[in-house]
């Protein structure tokens, strides 16, 4: 049998909470047997060891907030062979992305103590903004099995198998009664990525949107239904404007435009 | 050569991105910086005009490691807010859920981040090949503490479930079987994760720390008690901005705390355990004890060994609740928003969480505030470093700097968390 040499995996950060990368130390079961096959060559959460690059595969987690980070995003693409983003902030820019639809400069000179010690871009941004991306992986956070899923097609050099379709269809596998038809509760399933396991439902709880827009998702409706609801205006804003709201289809949904 | 830098411009096996600088000048550290350069991300600034039961799911993207003290200590500050005070099963579970953070956090820090220090590796994957079977029983210990977020909580990462008032929908009795036998299971590997870090070699090191942490009339504490320290402060939760203060320094991007009477302090395991060792479980004294671990212990080195027991009383005081579990008549309790201000400060695992919030009637948020623990530890790691460093000066580089770098991993410190926030105090100013 060919000996193949090991691929190289390098995992990244940028502006971010590290659950995503901690994604893959959460996979317990998993873990030994991805770095027995796997050589984990830069992961600075988990070793202190650097092999230099280039890599075989990057993921990269976190969005671009920072000068030096747009910078460091171009060096990560020119030392990959691939590279993946991970969750919401690299694929939608996160919350972080919230600061998008406010005045960044008005709002610095308020709530700096020392302005100057700080280096920040007004917008928070996604890391296709900025470099090529070979695929996203969505979620706030991922999802710890389509994340293996990733790195074994990689690995197997296929495609990955992740569905681009709603919530709504993981409600119906997993037998959840639809919380919005059954009790009123308004929920975002209808308009958002599956991957999760439809898990706000299944708690009676709606969706809240956090792996970002489906594919070829229609706010619109989405928006009448919960205006139905009684929901104000202003709060399906708000609903959708949390962990993915500079994606497209979420940042100009429930209400006119305000961004900047 | 007496004088010399050491450099870390990444530090490895912590949460989040950090750096450390050391400078030495004849024989004596002349300055030391932990740097901070996690970009900042502004909550404080977007959680104004969201509303009051939105503030737990925005803040635990805080950080992925510890989202439940974030859950907590936001939604305690909106129950402390409209004067809700929740007891009974909801307040257990609430207490079953932080159990499960301990735990997962804990084992990721001791047996991922902590222990290749002191058994020589650069990371658990290669510690994996002389030490398979201690590595294994971590990996199952830590996925004991994510079965209890997950079950109570629908996922590990930013858990869905909590609520200001309770939760969404809350377990029937006779689902916690399974992890009953799980937790049973992880007690056992807690036990023997005390004894394994117990026979670790430890450098000499102790200072006089002030200790800080929540303490509360009949239990170890999680979400409720009094901000006490073992220099005598003793003041409730709405009381801690009057004796904690934050100042901005131009190296890092998280602001450093101090207590105003007496400069820097210490939170998280080591603290809780010093101020709290009487409340701990029969059995987790008892091991304690064990090992040889007096009920205060003033090197932080051997936080390690006071995490495990941490591990150990979590999974103990899990299966207690677990026992003594009947499903709630609501999930919930309803809740009426009214102007006014919350404070809620809980345990995350590595120490204090300070949450403010101002809500006006409608139940937005006009105002907030959070201190996370990585924050109020840094003065406290620099000092150590200054202190550590010195006597040391003669060892080969590569040596010392990985000293230094075990030097701030005994704090388990989140630099996500830490510079989370960068920023609202100012306004009040």
């Amino acid at each position: 049998m060919n000996q193949k040499p090991k691929i190289k995996l390098a995992v990244w950060k940028f502006a971010s909470c590290d659950g995503c990368q901690l994604s893959l130390l959460n996979c317990e079961e998993e873990l030994l047997t991805v770095a027995e096959n796997i050589h984990i060559a830069y992961f600075p959460e988990a070793t202190r060891s650097v092999t230099e690059g280039p890599y075989d595969l990057s993921l990269v987690e976190g969005s671009i907030t920072t000068p030096h980070d747009a910078e460091r995003i171009k060096e990560v693409r020119q030392i990959s062979k691939n590279l993946i983003t991970i969750g919401a902030c690299a694929t939608a820019g996160g919350i972080q992305a919230l600061r998008n639809f406010q005045d960044v400069k008005d709002f610095t000179q308020i709530v700096y103590a020392q302005p100057e010690y700080i280096e920040t871009l007004e917008k928070s941004t996604t890391i296709a903004d900025h470099v090529q991306v070979d695929f996203e992986l969505r979620g706030c956070p991922i999802n710890k099995y389509q994340l293996l899923e990733v790195i074994n097609a990689f690995l197997n050099e296929r495609k990955p198998n992740v569905s681009p379709h709603s919530v709504c269809l993981e409600c119906k596998l997993r037998g959840n009664i639809c919380v919005m038809v059954a009790h009123g509760t308004p929920c975002l399933g209808p308009v958002t990525q599956a991957g999760c396991g439809a898990i706000c439902p299944a708690y009676n709880r709606g969706c809240y949107g956090c792996f970002g827009p489906s594919e070829s998702t229609n706010t619109k409706s989405m928006s009448n239904w919960l205006a139905n609801l009684g929901v104000p205006q202003e709060e399906i804003k708000r609903m959708y404007r949390t962990f993915n709201a500079d994606a497209d289809e979420f940042k100009n949904a429930g209400g006119e435009s305000d961004e900047k | 050569m007496k004088n010399k830098t050491i450099k870390v411009d990444y530090l490895a096996r912590v949460e989040g991105e950090g750096a450390l600088y050391l400078k030495i000048k004849d024989q004596k550290v002349s300055d030391v910086k932990l740097k901070i350069f996690e970009p900042p991300r502004y909550f404080e600034a977007f959680l104004r005009g969201r509303q009051f039961d939105e503030a737990h799911d925005i803040t635990s993207r805080i950080c992925g490691i510890c989202p439940i003290a974030y859950q907590m200590s936001a939604i305690h500050a909106m129950e402390n807010a409209f004067g809700v005070k929740i007891d009974g099963q909801i307040r257990a579970l609430r207490r079953l859920l932080y159990c499960g953070e301990w735990i997962e956090s804990h084992v990721l820090h001791i047996y991922l981040l902590h222990a290749p220090d002191f058994l020589g590796f650069d990371d658990a994957f290669q510690m994996a090949k002389d030490h398979g079977a201690a590595v294994e029983r971590g990996l199952t210990l830590k996925k004991a503490g994510n079965d209890i977020v997950e079950f109570l909580g629908g996922r590990e990462v930013h858990p869905v479930n909590v609520r200001v008032g309770g939760f969404y929908k809350t377990p029937s009795k006779k689902e916690f079987s399974a992890l009953k036998e799980k937790l049973e299971k992880a007690r056992d590997a807690a036990i023997e994760t005390v004894r394994w870090t117990s026979e670790f070699s430890y450098p000499d090191f102790e200072m006089d720390y002030e200790f800080v942490a929540l303490r509360h009339a009949d239990e170890y504490p999680f979400n409720e008690g009094r901000i006490v320290s073992s220099r005598g402060l003793d003041i409730g939760v709405e009381d801690f901005e009057s004796h904690f203060e934050e100042t901005h320094v131009e190296h890092s991007n998280a602001l450093h705390s101090y207590l105003k009477t007496g400069g820097n302090y210490f939170v998280g395991p080591m603290a809780r355990y010093n101020l709290n060792f009487d409340k701990l479980s029969p059995l987790t004294r008892e091991v304690a004890l064990e090992v040889g671990l007096s009920p205060v212990c003033r090197n932080p080195f051997k936080s390690i060994i006071i995490r495990s027991l941490e591990v150990l009383y979590a999974c103990d005081e899990a299966i207690r609740i677990i026992d003594e579990y009947e499903k709630p008549k609501v999930d919930a309790v309803e809740i009426e928003p009214r102007s006014g201000v919350g404070f809620g400060c809980t345990e995350a695992p590595r120490g204090l969480l300070y949450h403010r919030y101002e809500i006006d009637e409608k139940g937005f948020i006009l105002d907030s505030k959070i201190v996370p623990p990585t924050s109020q530890n840094q003065n406290t790691i620099e000092e150590d470093l200054r202190h550590f460093v010195e006597p040391r000066l003669t060892l080969p580089d590569e040596k010392l700097q990985w000293q230094c770098e075990q030097t701030i991993r005994n704090y388990d410190p989140c630099i996500s968390c830490a510079t989370h926030f960068l920023k609202l105090e100012i306004e009040r100013e």
